[in-house]
């Protein structure tokens, strides 16, 4: 057979359909007599008319053009990309999960609110923290969630206006800007240090009376510890100020430390990455977040409390910032993380952390005579390298990345963080094998090799994907964003 | 570090041989930058591993513990709905190719997840009447603040009106999300089951960025989008109408009555209720807003040969581009649920997704009839679509635990957001059948002639 390239409007024919509805079992309600003739629609909209065959059809052959962690390494820095457990697909199917109701009476989802509360438990344990929210669907939802808290934490103090800024390394995710500006604070940029850690004298002359919060994330994002983080928490705390955790990168220290023990007092945790729900493709997610004892009063509502052994849900909270999210968060996403969490234990949690650690450093080492390594000191989970050398040659980074494809990998996140030139982020997870890692540390030497003696290989890549280089240029200039017959395929 | 734990790998040999590589005894090197000081000493005080086998028996008690739709009958909607779900749905959202991958920022890799989310901006603009739509944002409800915070950064002006008729936690986040941004929100009060023209009049001004409506609204009936346009567009505010997908399959696109930004949850198509998430809430805009849409956005392109391909674009606007001066702060979406829905148009197509809309007209509008002929008042003036608004003789708890015991899941209570006492919100969906709304009204009935006695 020939690729597959059609997009479902193509093989639409009038006529098919891959469903069928009951016929009504009462009286038939003509539109016309029970609605104004302007608020009636004219015309169907034209979804696509296709056999269930068809439609199966469709769907795995553009499967078959997707890349997913079953499908082979995902080394993307940052987003912790490991496997998926079966299991948590079953429990979150299970009826009385996926079909309960969120407005049902409290009696009659007690299996739920019991889920939601364990599930806070743990997390509340694993982060060091002494209150939590399921609510926030994913991390940036959490940042922002723990942002606007921050403000109302001032606010009670009577800071609210003049706490207005929130400090960010250079190094942090790009969400932590944007949710301190969408949480109406201005954002200041701390520089770091040679050795990739925050620069704390920079740190001292920033804050001050100003300050809202410091936005760190442990590791940072070039995969290194900050260890000098209880002299930056003395200094946020000292001026006033609060000290929030990303926890993109928890990964690294699950069962070793926690950011409560580190002197954090808000953290969001990303369930997708650390606790091994899927992504989805871009998602859902799902970002709880926790809080030192004193910010509790404002956290979102309602929360899910337990008296004489019932759940239930006070939303009696004055102080709350209210709600962030429709009714109880990404619970589904919540079943998988809570199923997770219970398959590994306390012992299975610290192992991960370990393994995910050696695997970086284990894979650093390796590529490490071939490509520039952004800090010499051992890596946590991820580590970054620059591909300076071979840009140097003409092969930009983004070109190694495209080429890895070719091989079955998918690409390391590239060109962040903005600080390294060149950068190539990777992060192996604790769930790839050593011959997983050594596999791919061939390839991506090989293609060092290829950048000296064949770099056209390189910068033509990729070759073997089901369509060759992209053209993203002529989409952001010429926006198609909506099926259009005229276009050829 | 023993090969315990079915999803890690190494064995004490691979262990050894990495240490070795990297010239140390144990992996507590790799954590010696750790300070002492905030080192757990003890494991986490987190239960203890369970395997696989117990693990699924203990989840499914947990599970069985609620009452689920598939053992009792469902009349519960008030946003989220129990809807038909073809069983191609799960099928083509459980291939792991979709559901284990991440945000396709390779596109070359992720074709497949471009172009089923290209083809679901396209259907969610066939339904809505507009130019443009994104891969989705976390649900209905936060639309509504990324819609209202587009129309203050767009219009520059400091307030938004938004009716009472949006669903509460709808409102809810809308607060939330203004707070943090800094401008107000000014509610305008219901005449009855629809917004009232007149306070709505008085309350827009040149100041309003934005007039927000829901179609059907909470209560289940149909505003007149085409009035409401007409008081937004007099002072030049923008028209953002919240909308359930299905009901759109009959009723006028808001696009065509006037919206410039249309959003909502697609839960209704093909999306599991799921306790209340994860769902999918979408986002389209008319032509004149597309390099303000936040979220993800897959466009049509071509490669190097010049064949078709799909790639996420207008990147510039995002977080990882511009950082703090971003669009929205947005980096998960709901792609997979987003692809659910994707199958869900697909499968029931321009004539299914019609009948299926037609079902629930003729099914809700049977039960009110029949509600009426038993001598309840149903509120709703205006049409409904599955959902409207019937008075108890009983307060809504009562009636709700006597529903119970007979297997049906009732309504919501509409007193505490809207003071209405023994006033009940009830949904009628497909699902429903003819003898199982018969056997509903009967237990009401049955609760009257009770108290008669």
């Amino acid at each position: 057979m020939t690729d597959y390239n059609d997009l479902i409007f193509e093989i639409s024919r009038p006529g098919r359909i891959a469903a069928d509805l009951p016929k009504s079992d009462v009286a038939f309600v003509d539109l016309a007599r029970k609605f104004p003739n302007h608020l009636i629609r004219k015309t169907a909209a034209e979804l696509p008319e296709v056999s269930e065959p068809q439609l199966m059809r469709h769907y795995t052959a553009l499967s078959n053009k997707n890349f997913g962690v079953d499908n082979g390494f995902y080394p993307l820095g940052s987003c912790t990309m490991k496997y998926n457990p079966k299991i948590n697909e079953d429990v979150a199917r299970l009826p009385g999960f996926a079909n309960i109701h969120p407005f049902q009476p409290a009696q009659t989802v007690q299996g739920a609110f019991e889920l939601m509360y364990e599930l806070q438990e743990d997390l509340k344990t694993i982060s060091g923290m002494d209150a939590l929210t399921l609510q926030p669907a994913a991390g940036a939802q959490g940042e922002w969630t723990g942002l606007i808290m921050m403000k109302a934490y001032h606010q009670a103090n009577g800071e609210g206006t003049t706490r207005t800024k929130i400090l960010v390394p250079d190094s942090a995710h790009g969400t932590n800007p944007s949710s301190a500006f969408i949480a109406g604070f201005d954002v200041v940029e701390i520089p770091s240090t040679k050795d990739g850690t925050v620069d704390l004298e920079e740190l001292k002359k920033q804050v001050g009376s100003d300050t809202a919060g410091l936005m760190l994330t442990n590791p940072n994002t070039l995969g290194l510890f900050e260890k000098e983080i209880l002299a930056m928490s003395e200094i946020i705390h000292g001026v006033g100020g609060l000290l929030y955790y990303d926890g993109a990168n928890l990964n690294a220290i699950m069962g070793k430390t926690t950011p409560g023990a580190m002197g954090f007092d808000i953290v969001h945790l990303n369930l997708h990455k650390s606790f091994s729900t899927p992504h989805g493709g871009g998602g859902p997610g799902s970002g709880p977040v926790g809080v030192k004892s004193f910010l509790a009063p404002y956290l979102p509502i309602p929360q899910i409390e337990k008296q004489e052994g019932r759940f239930m849900l006070n939303a009696n909270y004055p102080l709350s910032i209210g709600r962030v999210k429709g009714y109880y968060g990404n619970f589904g996403v919540n079943v998988r993380a809570y199923t997770y969490i219970r398959t590994m234990g306390p012992d299975g949690l610290r192992q991960v952390s370990e393994s995910a650690v050696l695997h970086a450093n284990y894979l650093r080492d390796r590529l490490a005579p071939y490509f520039t390594v952004s800090h010499a000191q051992f890596c946590k989970h991820e580590f970054v390298l620059s591909g300076i050398k071979q840009k140097k040659l003409g092969v930009p980074t983004k070109d190694m990345a495209k080429r890895l494809l070719d091989f079955g990998y998918y690409a390391p996140t590239v060109y962040f963080p903005l600080i390294v030139e060149e950068a190539m982020m990777i992060e192996p997870t604790e769930t790839e094998t050593k011959e997983t890692l050594d596999a791919f540390a061939d390839t991506l030497i090989q293609i060092a090799k290829e950048v000296e003696e064949t770099p056209e290989l390189v910068l033509e890549a990729p070759h073997h994907t089901p369509v060759k280089r992209i053209d993203e240029v002529q989409a952001a200039r010429k926006l198609v964003l909506v099926y259009d017959k005229s276009i050829e395929k | 570090m023993a090969n315990d734990f079915r999803y890690l790998p190494d064995t004490d040999q691979d262990q050894k041989d990495m240490l070795a590589a990297l010239n140390i005894s144990s992996v507590d090197a790799l954590f010696a930058d750790l300070p002492n000081e905030i080192r757990l000493q003890e494991p986490l005080a987190i239960p203890a591993a369970v395997p696989e086998s117990i693990l699924m028996k203990k989840m499914r008690e947990l599970a069985n513990k609620n009452k689920d739709a598939n053992r009792y009958s469902l009349f519960l909607g008030a946003g989220t709905y129990d809807h038909y779900i073809p069983s191609v749905v799960d099928h083509v959202i459980s291939r792991s190719e979709f559901y284990t991958a991440y945000t396709p920022y390779q596109a070359e890799a992720s074709q497949g997840e471009l172009q089923a989310i290209f083809e679901f901006q396209t259907m969610i603009c066939e339904l809505t009447g507009m130019d443009a739509a994104n891969s989705s944002l976390y649900d209905g409800f936060t639309a509504i603040g990324e819609a209202a915070t587009l129309a203050i950064r767009s219009t520059k002006r400091s307030k938004v009106v938004v009716s009472k008729g949006v669903h509460p936690q709808g409102r809810e986040v809308l607060t939330t999300v203004s707070a943090g941004f800094g401008y107000a929100v000014d509610e305008i009060k219901q005449d009855g089951d629809t917004t009232d023209l007149q306070d709505l009049i008085e309350k827009v001004d040149q100041q309003t960025a934005a007039v927000i409506v829901q179609y059907p609204n909470f209560f289940g009936s149909v505003e007149d989008l085409a009035e409401i346009k007409a008081i937004a567009e007099a002072q030049k505010a923008l028209f953002i109408v919240v909308a359930n997908p299905l009901a759109l399959a009959l009723l006028e696109s808001p696009g065509n009555l006037g919206a410039d930004i249309v959003v909502g949850d697609t839960q209704p198509l093909g999306l599991a209720m799921s306790f209340g998430g994860p769902h999918c809430g979408y986002f389209a805009v008319k032509k004149k807003y597309v390099r303000k849409l936040p979220g993800r956005i897959v466009g049509q392109t071509v490669d190097k040969d010049g064949k078709r391909g799909f790639v996420l674009t207008l990147q510039t606007r995002e977080q990882h581009i511009k950082r703090e001066k971003a669009t929205s702060n947005m980096s998960s979406n709901q792609a997979l649920n987003a692809l659910a829905s994707a199958v869900f148009m697909s499968a029931l197509g321009k004539e299914g997704i019609r009948q299926m809309a037609q079902l629930n007209i003729e099914k809700a509008d049977y039960m009110a009839r029949l509600l009426e002929e038993k001598g309840f008042s149903v509120n709703n003036q205006a049409p409904f679509f599955n959902e409207f608004v019937v008075e108890l003789p009983f307060s809504v708890r009562q009636t709700n635990e006597k529903l119970l015991e007979n297997r049906f899941i009732g309504g919501y209570d509409l007193e505490k957001e809207y003071g209405l006492r023994n006033h009940m919100l009830l949904a009628v969906t497909e699902q429903r059948t003819k003898e199982e709304i018969e056997a509903f009204v009967g237990v009401l009935e049955g609760m009257i002639n009770d108290r008669l006695q």
